[in-house]
């Protein structure tokens, strides 16, 4: 499965459009890490704490994607995007967005 | 010293000393971190500068390439400090440029794009094009912590197409 954000794949063309599919997740950090975060935003710094959460999030988004195209029998994703939206304190919504298409 | 000053003394110590003290322990260590990371950015930036990013969708050579590309994306969260949100209070009130926090917001950016470069490397890619930027808001209200007021933090996500531009 190829994963891009661009219209197109190098070297391969596009043969069968499958439609749009999509990935989200909403998650949260533990208390602890919420607390956390509040006792670094004294002294400044990365709230590494928020940035997994971001990069977990990410990768759960992007598996369902792909899990929505393979069951529509694609092997690529094209013209990928992301959108987050607020939710409360220390929680977040990801998804993913893309055009699955089947290349040769 | 009679009753009455020693108390206003120990108001005072309390009402003045604490957010003082807080503002020169965050001014201090927020400070030092600043300048550590920066330095930190500017040493991996220079280490990555081959690797080409680009937000051109389709850059030069990418329409030829037969090799294999990816995803791939970095992120950052990086905290203001107690100085800093200080600074930005008063900033708020006259209005005009915040240097303070443009310089959090950059730090985060390239914190996030060195990790997307990072992240290309470790796949063996050494060009990244259609290149993204996002934010996200994560709300920022720890619990407990503060309830009225919500943190200041710098989100900063980026996203990109990796591609080989050299065949191997």
């Amino acid at each position: 499965m190829t994963i891009v954000n661009t219209e197109t794949i190098p070297g391969k063309t596009v043969v069968e459009v499958k439609g749009l599919v999509q990935g989200n997740t909403v998650r949260a950090k533990n208390i602890g890490r919420d607390i956390a975060a509040g006792f670094k935003n004294m002294v400044g710094g990365e709230l590494r704490g928020y940035t997994e959460l971001l990069t977990e999030s990410r990768r759960e988004a992007i598996a369902r994607m792909i899990a929505q195209a393979e069951a529509l029998g694609a092997n690529a994703v094209v013209n990928v995007r992301f959108s987050t939206s607020a939710i409360t304190s220390g929680a977040s919504e990801m998804m993913a967005y893309g055009t699955a298409v089947v290349v040769e | 010293m009679d009753g009455e000053t020693t108390s206003l003394a120990v108001v005072l110590a309390l009402y003045v000393g604490i957010p003082a003290g807080v503002l020169f322990i965050g001014w201090l260590v927020g400070h030092l971190s600043e300048t550590k990371h920066e330095r930190s950015l500017a040493a991996r930036e220079d280490a990555l500068k081959g690797i080409e990013a680009t937000d051109m969708r389709n850059p030069p050579g990418f329409a030829g390439t037969q090799g294999p590309c990816a995803l791939v994306s970095g992120e950052a969260v990086v905290a203001s400090d107690a100085f800093k949100s200080w600074l930005f209070g008063l900033k708020n009130i006259v209005g005009g440029e915040s240097k303070t926090f443009t310089r959090l917001f950059e730090r985060a950016r390239r914190e996030a794009l060195l990790r997307m470069k990072e992240r290309a490397v470790e796949l063996g890619y050494d060009a990244i094009c259609n290149v993204r930027f996002d934010s996200a808001d994560i709300g920022g209200n720890a619990a407990g912590a503060r309830k009225k007021k919500g943190l200041n933090m710098a989100v900063a996500l980026v996203s990109g197409t990796a591609w080989r531009r050299t065949v191997a």
